[in-house]
C-alpha cells in the first residue's frame, strides 16, 4: 500500500476514533457526577463508587462472573490450543471438515441460537443449571477464538527446531512442552485473555444457561439497565473498562518485553 | 525397539489432541442443535420440561415409535401463518442489510486510511480500533443510552446549537438501533478490510501512475477489486450476528416491532413456549446457513494461502 496519508485519510481516522471513544468517555465522566440525575452535571464526586461497594448483589454477581471467566477461559484455552494443533499439525483426519465447521460456527452464529440450544441440552440430560452450566457454555463459545489465534501462530513459525529436537530423540510430548509451547505461548496467552473478556462480557448465553443462585455481572447490569440509566451502573461500567484497559496495556507491554528478549538466543535453551 | 515405543506413544497422544476438543464440540455444540430440531417439532406442555413428547426409554421400541408419532410440524405452520414472525424475520434481514452497508461506508475509509498511515503509526492506531472491542458489548450499548435519552447529551447539544426547539425521542427508534449496531460492529468491518489493504502490492499502483492512470481511477481499478475479499469477510462477520442481534434492539429500539432475536427471547423467557422458540431458532439458522458456509470457506481458503 502506498504510504502518505491525505487530509481526508487523517479525518477518516480521527472521526472514526472519536466515534468509538466519545460514548465511552462520556460514560466514564458521568460516573463521577455528584447528581442523582444522570443528565445534570453537579460537580465531581465518587459517591456512586462508594454506593457500589455497599451493593451486595452487584458484588456477588461480579465475583460469580470472575470465577466463571477464570475457569471457562482456562478450559477453553487448553481445548482451543489442542484444536489448533489438530487443524495445523494432524493433516487430514476423518471428520476434519465437520471439526473446523464446529470451531468456526460459534464465532459468528447469533448468541440467541447457541444459548437456546445449550440450555435445551442441559434440560434434556437433566443437569442442574447454574454456575457449572455457564462455565460449560462459555468454554464452548470461546474455545474457537483461542483456536483462531493459536492457529495463526502455529502456521507462522519455523518447524526446524521441533524437528531438531525430535531427531535428537525427544519424544513428541516432551518436544511439545519444551519447544512448541514456549514458542506459541504469546498466542496462547492472548487467546486466554480474549476468552476471559468474552466470558466476562456475555449476557445472552449466560441468561439462557444460568439457574437459580448464579447471577453474572452482565445479567445483573442488564436487569438494572432495562429500567433506565443509573449513576451506579456508570460507575461499575467504568471499573470494568479500567480493568480491561489496564489488562490490554499490560499485555502489550509484556509482549514488547518478550520481543526484546527473543532477539537473544532461543528461550529455554541451555 | 525405542522407535516403536515412540511411535505408539505418538499416536496415543496425537489421538488425544484431536479427540478432546472434538468430543467437547460434539457434545456441547452439535448435540444441542439436534435437540433444538427435535423440540421445535414438539408441543408445549404444562410440565417440567415444558414440552411433549419426551423420550421414554423404559417403554422400549413402542416408546420410540410413540415419540416419533407425536412429533409434528405445527410450530412451523404457526411461523408461516402468523405475520408477527414473518415480519420479524424480514425486519431483522432488512436491518442487517442496511447496517452492513452503513458499516461498509464508515469502515472502508477508516481501513483505507489506516493502511496509508506511516508504518510506525499503524500498529498503534490498529490497537486503538481494536481496544473498544475488548470492553463489554453491554457497556458500549449502555453508553449510547446515556447519550440518546430524552435529557441526554445529544438533545442538549442540538438544543444548545439551536438546531432543534424541543428534545427529540432518539431512544426506542430505528435510528438508535442503527447507531448502536454501527458502533458495536465497526471494528469487525475495519479489521478484515485493513488486513487485505495492508498487503496490497504498492508497485501495482505505481505502475498505474507511471502509465498515466489518475489516482481515483487506479483506486477503482486496483485497490477496490483487490480489497474485495476483505470487504466480503467484514460484511459477513457483521451481517450474520446482526441478523440475530438481541441486546441492541432490546435496549435501544422500540417495542412495537421486534427483531427475530427478541422474538426468540420473548417466546422463551416470557411465554415459556420452548417449542416455538426452537422453531424460530431453526428457521433463523436456515436463513444464516448459506452466509455461514461462505464465510467458513473464505476462512479456510485464506488459511491455505498462508501455508
Amino acid at each position: 500500500m502506498r504510504k502518505g496519508a491525505s487530509w481526508f485519510n487523517i479525518a477518516a481516522i480521527g472521526l472514526g476514533l472519536a466515534f468509538l471513544y466519545l460514548p465511552i468517555a462520556i460514560l466514564v465522566i458521568y460516573s463521577f457526577n455528584a447528581s442523582r440525575l444522570v443528565t445534570v452535571w453537579a460537580g465531581w464526586s465518587t459517591r456512586w463508587y462508594a454506593e457500589l461497594l455497599r451493593d451486595e448483589a452487584m458484588l456477588d454477581a461480579a465475583w460469580t462472573s470472575l470465577r466463571v471467566a477464570l475457569l471457562s477461559a482456562t478450559v477453553a484455552t487448553v481445548l482451543g490450543t489442542l484444536a489448533a494443533l489438530s487443524l495445523v499439525r494432524m493433516g487430514r483426519f476423518r471428520g476434519r471438515l465437520l471439526f473446523s465447521a464446529m470451531i468456526y460456527a460459534p464465532l459468528i452464529l447469533p448468541e440467541v441460537i447457541t444459548g437456546l440450544s445449550l440450555l435445551l441440552l442441559f434440560v434434556a440430560v437433566a443437569i442442574d443449571r447454574g454456575f457449572w452450566t455457564i462455565v460449560i457454555a462459555h468454554t464452548t463459545l470461546t474455545m474457537g477464538f483461542v483456536t483462531v489465534i493459536v492457529q495463526a501462530r502455529l502456521m507462522g513459525f519455523d518447524r526446524s527446531i521441533e524437528e531438531a529436537a525430535m531427531d535428537l530423540g525427544a519424544p513428541p510430548v516432551k518436544t511439545f512442552f519444551a519447544i512448541t509451547l514456549p514458542l506459541i505461548a504469546p498466542a496462547v496467552a492472548a487467546g486466554w485473555m480474549l476468552a476471559f473478556t468474552l466470558s466476562l462480557d456475555d449476557l445472552v448465553i449466560a441468561s439462557f444457561t444460568t439457574g437459580p443462585g448464579a447471577t453474572t455481572l452482565p445479567i445483573r447490569i442488564y436487569s438494572e439497565v432495562r429500567l433506565g440509566v443509573k449513576p451506579q451502573i456508570n460507575a461499575i461500567c467504568t471499573i470494568m473498562i479500567a480493568v480491561v484497559a489496564l489488562a490490554v496495556i499490560a499485555a502489550s507491554l509484556l509482549s514488547k518485553l518478550r520481543e526484546a528478549r527473543t532477539a537473544m538466543p532461543v528461550p529455554g535453551a541451555v | 525397539m525405542r522407535m516403536s515405543r515412540h511411535q505408539s506413544r505418538r499416536t496415543w497422544a496425537a489421538r488425544l489432541v484431536v479427540i478432546l476438543p472434538y468430543a467437547w464440540l460434539a457434545a456441547f455444540f452439535l448435540a444441542p442443535f439436534l435437540i433444538v430440531l427435535k423440540i421445535s417439532a414438539s408441543q408445549t406442555a404444562l410440565a417440567q420440561p415444558p414440552y411433549l413428547p419426551v423420550f421414554d426409554l423404559a417403554a422400549g421400541w413402542q416408546g420410540v415409535k410413540d415419540f416419533f408419532a407425536a412429533l409434528s410440524p405445527d410450530n412451523y405452520r404457526l411461523l408461516i401463518s402468523d405475520t408477527l414472525y414473518l415480519g420479524s424475520y424480514l425486519r431483522s434481514l432488512t436491518i442487517a442489510v442496511f447496517s452492513t452497508l452503513l458499516l461498509l461506508l464508515a469502515g472502508f475509509p477508516i481501513a483505507y486510511a489506516l493502511a496509508r498511515m506511516p508504518r510506525r503509526w499503524q500498529s498503534v492506531l490498529v490497537v486503538l480500533v481494536i481496544l473498544p472491542f475488548w470492553t463489554s458489548f453491554l457497556i458500549r450499548v449502555y453508553a449510547w443510552m446515556n447519550i440518546l435519552q430524552r435529557e441526554g447529551l445529544l438533545n442538549q447539544a442540538l438544543l444548545a446549537l439551536g438546531i432543534i426547539d424541543e428534545p427529540l425521542a432518539w431512544l426506542a427508534s430505528d435510528t438508535a438501533i442503527y447507531i448502536g449496531i454501527v458502533y458495536s460492529y465497526l471494528p469487525f468491518m475495519v479489521l478484515p478490510i485493513y488486513a487485505t489493504l495492508e498487503k496490497l502490492d504498492q508497485s501495482l499502483l505505481e505502475a498505474a501512475a507511471d502509465l498515466g492512470c489518475p489516482p481515483w481511477k487506479a483506486f477503482w481499478l486496483i485497490t477496490v477489486p483487490l480489497a474485495l475479499p476483505g470487504v466480503a469477510a467484514g460484511a459477513l462477520l457483521c451481517f450474520i450476528p446482526i441478523t440475530g442481534e438481541f441486546v441492541i434492539p432490546d435496549l435501544l429500539g422500540g417495542s412495537e416491532q421486534l427483531m427475530i432475536g427478541q422474538v426468540l427471547w420473548t417466546e422463551f423467557f416470557s411465554n415459556r413456549d420452548w417449542p416455538a422458540a426452537s422453531a424460530v431458532a431453526v428457521v433463523l439458522l436456515c436463513l444464516l446457513i448459506v452466509p455461514v458456509v461462505i464465510y467458513q470457506q473464505m476462512q479456510l481458503r485464506a488459511l491455505e494461502e498462508n501455508r
